[in-house]
């Protein structure tokens, strides 16, 4: 599978990217898909950051499984993201398998990167993203919004470019990647590293592809995204076939489900690309970055927050959130923050909220104003 | 959306002057940040305990935090807002000391409401009925009410003058929200409902 195939806008890179590892990546694409239109005022840019296994197809029916777009609830016509007032941006992170550069395309002819992709981090992904923003001829976004490893991305543009973004909205994230995160993830690299069809992460040439690592690196994650009153409501200790079968075929209905996730999720993405971007996430650590403090990232930010967390959420738990507003307010910077109650876990940035997607909506209708009183 | 502002906090909007930083603590749904802001063009943040009302008052467009005065006081930098509101909810904090010393750590000023325990209302009915008062300003039975630190105006002057606080400003209120300046200090502490304070620090400029 490759991305380079998939419809949609590319842009190529003239010079080389210049990565936190220290080496420069040439010939670097990024795939991204907008919606709405750019007012003349070049004043209504929504960047929208996809999570680990998100893409640039936010608002759209995705064109490999045709699935509404990920984010179809809360970004295009009509919704809070609504593309007739905003222009969205949505670009595939490097690093990716949708298009934009990643261990999966070719170095040279007939020769995937493999594991001779360079390691990249959060940061290289929107160093990538404000090429593409210079590109499209936007000096300011008027809002930076993703949640999970997208609130990543947000926290990084907030971080380290205060001035080319208005608003900043990072969801069900972190400033850094937790020990338990990084267990979690490990766990998955595993998965994909112990199938014999990795081949050492060279198997792009010789048709075979890691399917069962994948899968199953999918499958611990996707258990990491909801909750368990979430699971337990959906499932419960259902059997698949009415009885118990003394095997270990899918038995439960839970079983079935991740199995199912697992498969349809290989068709999709690629193993090498799973390993990269697990990694970039794991090296995020915004206080180490400025000398440990996390409240150093945002001295003087002039950029208004609005940070949202899920009371069910585990894997991004309100306590990270806290921490990120603290350090906000130890600046005095311009945050709101809320809590959002919810038993859907992790996913409920993804799903069908109306407290969180008003509050969302309440948040930029009131920063657009503000950009509008602005000299 | 523009209701009408209740009468107290008409009154300590009347203290804040126009363009200042403003952090209202216990800000409920932001009626007076919303106030402050379309009438003062104030710059203001909030701090709520509940959800809704969080939510309420970002959904208006403001910017609010959810938390609470005895935790999250501490994160803020010193001198970071011109003034910290904290109406009707000194009462209801755990360490209402700290809580007041903190405000005039982070702003210039501190405006401060809350429910006069030395009303003489509260005193007749504690002395004739010998209950814990249940009175319009507190409506609550003794053993689910919130306010767990109440206090009378004359505690609360005292407790200003131990932390070297100067009063700029002090009125009363009636429960229709007629206000009741200070006379004598005896007559506000027996005929006030609700008092709502300007503070400052004495030894800042």
């Amino acid at each position: 599978m490759s991305g380079a195939s998939l419809p949609g806008h590319r842009l190529s890179l003239e010079a080389p990217l210049r990565l936190d590892s220290g080496v420069e990546l040439p010939g670097v694409t990024i795939a991204y898909q907008t919606y709405g239109q750019l007012n003349p005022a070049k004043s209504n840019a929504i960047l929208i950051c996809h999570a680990l296994t998100g893409d640039q197809f936010a608002a759209e029916p995705h064109p490999l499984t045709g699935k509404p777009g990920w984010w179809d609830r809360m970004a295009g016509q009509g919704r809070v993201l609504d593309s007739d007032r905003y222009f969205l941006i949505c670009a595939n992170v490097l690093g990716g398998c949708m298009g934009s550069t990643g261990p999966s395309d070719l170095r040279a002819p007939g020769q995937p990167w493999g594991l001779g992709f360079p390691v990249i981090t959060i940061a290289d992904m929107v160093r990538a993203q404000v090429k593409l923003i210079e590109h499209l001829g936007i000096d300011r976004l008027f809002c930076v919004i993703g949640g999970s490893m997208g609130g990543m991305q947000v926290l990084e543009w907030a971080a380290h470019y205060p001035d080319r973004l208005f608003a900043a909205v990072p969801i069900a994230t972190a400033a850094r990647h937790s020990a338990q995160n990084i267990a979690f993830h490990e766990v998955g690299r595993q998965a994909i590293i112990a199938d014999p069809d990795w081949c050492e992460g060279a198997y792009g040439t010789n048709g075979r592809r890691p399917q069962r690592g994948l899968a199953v690196a999918r499958m611990a994650a996707h258990i990491t995204y909801l909750s368990e009153a979430a699971l337990h409501r959906k499932f419960g200790r259902n059997l698949q076939r009415g009885s118990l079968n003394f095997d270990f075929d899918a038995d439960f209905q839970v079983e079935s489900y991740l199995r199912h996730q697992g498969i349809s999720f290989t068709e999709r993405f690629d193993a090498n690309s799973y390993l990269y971007i697990t990694r970039a996430m794991d090296y995020f650590d915004l206080a180490a970055d400025h000398g440990g403090v996390l409240a150093h990232a945002f001295v003087g930010t002039k950029v208004h927050f609005c940070v949202l967390s899920f009371s069910s959420d585990w894997l991004f738990p309100t306590a990270e959130s806290r921490a990120l507003v603290k350090a906000l307010n130890a600046v005095a910077a311009n945050v709101s923050f809320v809590e959002v109650q919810s038993d859907k876990g992790h996913d409920a940035f993804l799903l069908d909220e109306p407290e969180f997607h008003a509050t969302i909506a309440g948040f930029l209708s009131g920063a657009a104003d503000r950009l509008d009183r602005q000299p | 959306m523009s209701k009408a502002l209740r009468a107290d906090l008409l009154r300590v909007a009347d203290m804040v002057a126009s363009g200042a930083r403003v952090l209202d603590i216990g800000c409920g749904d932001g009626s007076l940040l919303d106030y402050l802001h379309r009438q003062k063009q104030v710059d203001g943040r909030g701090i709520e305990l509940s959800m809704a009302g969080v939510q309420g008052a970002v959904a208006q467009g403001l910017s609010v935090i959810q938390g609470d005065a005895d935790t999250d006081l501490n994160d803020y930098p010193s001198g970071a807002f011109d003034y910290v509101i904290l109406s009707q909810t000194l009462q209801a904090t755990r360490a209402p000391r700290a809580v007041l010393q903190n405000m005039l750590r982070i702003g210039r000023y501190a405006i401060v409401s809350f429910p006069n325990f030395g009303h003489w209302r509260i005193r007749l009915s504690l002395a004739l009925r010998g209950r814990m008062p249940e009175t319009r300003t507190l409506t609550y039975a003794w053993y689910d009410t919130p306010n767990i630190h109440l206090c009378t105006i004359d505690d609360f002057t005292d407790l200003c003058r131990s932390l070297n606080i100067r009063v700029e400003r002090a009125l009363t209120l009636a429960t229709d929200g007629r206000v009741g300046y200070f006379g004598a200090a005896w007559c506000a502490n027996l005929m006030g409902e609700q008092a709502i304070f300007l503070l400052r620090h004495e030894h800042r400029a």
